[in-house]
């Protein structure tokens, strides 16, 4: 696994940002050593009650990755261990939050939804991108290796930087186009069901991340569009309601150097997608559709 | 601090269509939330939204059966606006590319749903909040509006004359989750808060767990009412592990419960002998739960939902989406098997007291889709009502800040016109203690309107900057104060309690006792908040103090909720109480409102307005 840490110049920063910076220095001191001192008791605290859990008899082992640039004492990246009581139907989400309400409320981790459409506890859990909430504990082995997505920066614990994400989705013009809407106000653009059978799937996409983790060419070209991006090009230059005209537009932006022809089928973004989105199938499909298209105009 | 014309919080469905209005209306808009917009809530919604798009259709028939629905709770206005406005919505959306399941000729598709009489849901698949939601960010993607995300919005920036009705708002005050950077946000034409349901007042709900109600707290603590919120809609097929929903989409599709007899009891016992399982949702789910009560229920907890006979075929084109939760969260396979269901909390319809443009008592300060009341709910929400409730209420909002005329709203908001003070024997006395930002009484800080401005200066002569920067400094102190605690309670423990009452006291069924208890708890839970504080000590990324914030919003939104169940004496849509088993049009066809009164609620009332544009609607008897 490549973790990608912060250098830690930037995060000396953060450490100064305002309010404490602001605060008198005996004032900041005291608190800096309430923090020590507070960690020390915590540390304490934990592991008391780990013991107590570990001792039970049916909990799940839980190895999480831990990295605070900010606390003394969590600067260096570690494993904690988690032990939670097990119970049928649990996921590891429900193990991460019982772990982070009973054991250490700063264990810190994106998830909203807990039912698989928000997208933000993509993780990888026991060496695969998975999400959180959609991963039952008594599928997995024991125990069970809980890390941030491989290939981003990590900004606390399991929280990763989307940004990068999210700005190469927005490289591809993520937005429907058309040139021509009927004329009644109250009239609709008319779709075929084959059509929106077509581009069903690729419209499912919760913006993850795994696939894009998962993807090697992505962790070697920073500015390879990835799977998800060259996906929603995919939304749009299939649907019949957008015309030719921009799905040449269309075609050409995913052309560029770093988009389409940069996938080398190795299929890890199709295998990791929890939404089943058939992502190289995409990719391919979008090939084909440009080398026709440049072929037209030979 | 960061400067905009319009400030919207929330980025789900309600926060974007109010963004791209008021951007279309030319005002400079900012969104700030406290997740990425495409994580918002909007995405889990399943069933459909409503709007009537066909031939013998019509927005009339829509807005009889909301206001049937609402066991005519609902204010006419309101509700024949959103009728109104909602097909050119719709449209807009599809002309914006949104994915809607289709029929054969190429148009989107309508299915039956809950309480409708005309199949006016319009879908995609079962993941028609997903769609929505997309192509709704998409949208602002394309507009550029600037996206303040992963901030988190904790106090309002409002003066603080006596009269909530003479206050403004001129900002937020937010914090970057990924820094602790503490900053103020000054809107010069308006705030509009669209922060979503507060499911997390309760444990078995269909909700997100960042639906915590911070932005009706807010709106509260800074002098709004809250309308309406005992009325708590409790679905009623909800996964029995998580929480997880069903759509009534299954149902719309002619999915049939069962009780652990293998009866049909909707139809057997005579639930609903009209529309059997296609009745409102407070009539299914009390239905569910009489069933469970009587012993007819499986494990003692839940009832089982069939859609085996529909065919695979029509399963897989329109509720494929339904088959994997199924089966991820209860490990049942729909096309094999029965799907165990049963009520959880799933939308509340009071919240943020507004009028029909979307405008609080507060001038500049709005709210739109969940944590909003502008009186379409009523006492019972109809499924595939609140996604056009989110779009239409949500474009008004964002055109009326930015300055577009819409006409002279007819609902009244705040303390004005006709309006009764109301009384309730509490347990407890409910309402204000001290503790980490709480306006504390002892120190003679009578400030009415948290981060406001002191009423003895003349409000006019003081800028929106400087209320602004009281607010931040408010807001700082009561962070700092929470992260320099060296010991005392965790907000996860305070939150399960309350949680755990809520469900067991306020719930489908009400009994006088049981709300009592649950308003001692409350009090009991708010006392235990004052010893709060964060353990984390971190500024990066602290989801423990957020969280410990977030708390404190549930606690007033629970109080609320109880207070009005129990102010409340008559058994009107989801609101059943044991002790009152007729609804009493006579006495309460009002609304409930309360006001924060130094952190003491104060209870009140104001009439329904039943008459609408053309016609008056006349109550009656809801039969299925
Ligand atoms: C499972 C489920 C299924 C549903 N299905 C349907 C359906 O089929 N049809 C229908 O009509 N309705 C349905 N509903 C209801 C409907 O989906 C919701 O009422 C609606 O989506 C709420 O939208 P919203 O924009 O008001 O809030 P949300 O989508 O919840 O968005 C709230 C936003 O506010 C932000 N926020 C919250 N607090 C803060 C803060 N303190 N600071 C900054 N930002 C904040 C969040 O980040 C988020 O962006 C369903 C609801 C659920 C739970
Ligand atoms: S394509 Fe699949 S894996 Fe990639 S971001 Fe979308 S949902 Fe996640
Ligand atoms: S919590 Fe939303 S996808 Fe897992």
């Amino acid at each position: 696994m490549s973790t990608q840490l912060p250098d830690t110049e930037s995060e000396t920063e953060a450490v100064e940002t305002e309010p404490t910076e602001s605060l008198p220095p005996a004032q900041r001191a005291r608190m800096e050593k309430k923090a020590e001192a507070r960690a020390a008791r915590e540390r304490r605290e934990r592991e008391a009650a780990e013991e107590e859990a570990a001792a039970e008899e049916n909990t799940v082992h839980l190895k999480v990755f831990r990295y605070d640039p900010e606390v003394e004492g969590k600067q260096e990246p570690r494993f904690d261990d988690f032990h939670v009581p097990f119970e049928k139907g649990m996921t590891v989400l429900d193990a991460l939050i019982h772990a982070r309400d009973t054991f250490d409320s700063s264990l810190t981790f994106r998830h909203s939804c807990r039912q698989a459409i928000c997208g933000s506890d993509a993780f990888f859990i026991n060496g695969r991108q998975r999400l959180g909430c959609k991963t039952q504990l008594s599928d997995l082995e024991d125990p069970v290796r809980v890390e941030p997505l491989p290939h981003a920066e990590v900004r606390k614990d399991l929280v990763v930087d989307m940004e990068h994400f999210y700005d190469q989705m927005e490289a591809v013009e993520p937005f429907f186009q058309t040139n021509e809407l009927p004329d009644g106000e109250l009239d609709e653009q008319r779709q075929t069901p084959e059509n929106r059978e077509k581009v069903k799937m690729s419209t499912r996409c919760i913006w993850c991340g795994a696939c894009m983790s998962s993807c090697n060419i992505a962790a070697g070209d920073n500015e390879y569009l990835g799977p998800a991006a060259i996906n929603k090009a995919y939304r749009f230059a299939m649907d019949e309601r957008e015309g030719e005209d921009v799905k040449e537009h269309r075609l050409n932006v995913i052309e560029q150097e770093h988009g389409v022809w940069r996938c080398q089928t190795q299929f890890s973004c199709t295998e990791v997608c929890p939404k089943d989105i058939p992502l190289t199938e995409h990719i391919q499909e979008l090939k084909r559709e440009a080398v026709k298209s440049n072929l037209q105009f030979w | 601090m960061y400067e905009h014309d319009v400030i919207v919080v929330g980025a789900g469905g309600a926060g974007l269509r109010a963004a791209i209005a008021a951007q279309e209306e030319g005002a400079d808009v900012a969104i700030v939330s406290k997740l990425h917009p495409v994580r918002s809530h909007t995405g889990a919604a399943e069933g459909g939204i409503n709007a009537a798009l066909r031939e013998g259709d019509s927005w009339e028939d829509h807005a009889y059966d909301t206001m049937k629905g609402s066991d005519y709770l609902g204010d006419a206005p309101a509700i024949e606006t959103l009728c109104q406005d909602s097909p050119e919505e719709v449209i807009q959306l599809e002309h914006w590319g949104m994915a809607f399941s289709r029929d054969e000729d190429g148009r989107v598709s309508q299915r039956p749903f809950g309480g409708l009489s005309f199949p006016r849901t319009t879908y995609a698949g079962a993941e028609t909040g997903h769609q929505l939601l997309h192509t709704m960010y998409e949208q602002l993607v394309k507009r550029g509006v600037t996206v303040y995300d992963e901030w988190y919005v904790s106090n309002l920036a409002v003066t603080d004359e006596e009269d909530p009705t003479e206050r403004s708002c001129h900002g937020v005050v937010a914090y970057d989750i990924q820094s602790g950077e503490l900053s103020g946000f000054r809107a010069n034409d308006g705030v509009i808060l669209a922060t979503g349901g507060p499911g997390q007042v309760f444990d078995h709900t269909t909700n997100a767990v960042s639906n915590t109600g911070d932005g009706v707290a807010m709106a509260y603590r800074a002098g709004v009412p809250m309308e309406d919120m005992e009325f708590v809609q409790f679905h009623p097929t909800s996964l029995p592990s998580t929480g997880v929903l069903i759509s009534e989409g299954v149902r719309g599709e002619g999915g049939i419960l069962y009780n652990a007899e293998g009866e049909r009891f909707m139809f057997e016992y005579g639930y609903a002998s009209n529309d059997g399982e296609l009745a409102s949702r407070d009539v299914v789910a009390r239905a569910e739960l009489s069933e469970v009560n009587a012993g007819r229920g499986i494990e003692d907890e839940y009832v089982h939902l069939d859609m085996r006979h529909l065919g695979e075929e029509r399963i897989i084109d329109r509720l494929e989406n339904i088959l994997h939760l199924a089966e991820d969260f209860e490990g049942v396979d729909g096309l094999e098997e029965p799907m165990p269901v049963k009520p959880g909390q799933h939308y509340a319809m009071g919240g943020i007291e507004t009028d029909e443009n979307g405008e609080t008592c507060i001038s500049g300060l709005y709210a739109a889709g969940e944590c909003a009341c502008a009186s379409v709910h009523g006492s019972n929400r109809l499924g595939g009502n609140a996604l056009p409730e989110l779009i239409v209420f949500g474009k008004r909002a964002g055109q009326h800040a930015a300055g577009k005329d819409l006409g002279e709203a007819e609902i009244e908001t705040g303390q004005r016109g006709e309006y009764e003070l109301g009384e309730v024997d509490t347990p407890v006395e409910p309402g204000a203690v001290g503790g980490p930002g709480v306006e504390d009484e002892a120190t003679g800080d009578d400030a009415t309107a948290d981060g406001g401005v002191a009423t003895e200066s003349d409000a006019a002569a003081v800028g929106g900057d400087d209320v602004l920067e009281r607010a931040v400094e408010t807001e700082r102190e009561r962070v700092q104060e929470l992260l320099e605690k060296d010991e005392g309670i965790q907000h996860a423990e305070i939150r399960a309690d309350v949680q755990e009452s809520m469900t067991a006291n306020v719930n489908v069924f009400r009994e006088e006792a049981g709300l009592k208890q649950s308003l001692r708890d409350v009090r009991e839970a708010r006392e235990r908040y004052e010893d709060v504080f964060v353990k984390d000590p971190s500024r990066t990324f602290n989801t423990d103090l957020i969280q410990t914030i977030e708390t404190r919003n549930i606690l007033d939104l629970a109080e609320a909720i109880t207070l009005g169940a129990l102010a409340r004496e008559e058994f009107r849509g989801a609101h059943w109480r044991a002790e009152f088993q007729e609804r009493n049009d006579d006495e309460w066809l009002k609304h409930t409102l309360l006001s924060w009164n130094d952190g003491t609620p104060q209870l009140w009332y104001r009439p329904v307005i039943l008459e609408g544009e053309e016609k008056e609607y006349e109550p009656k008897i809801r039969s299925y």
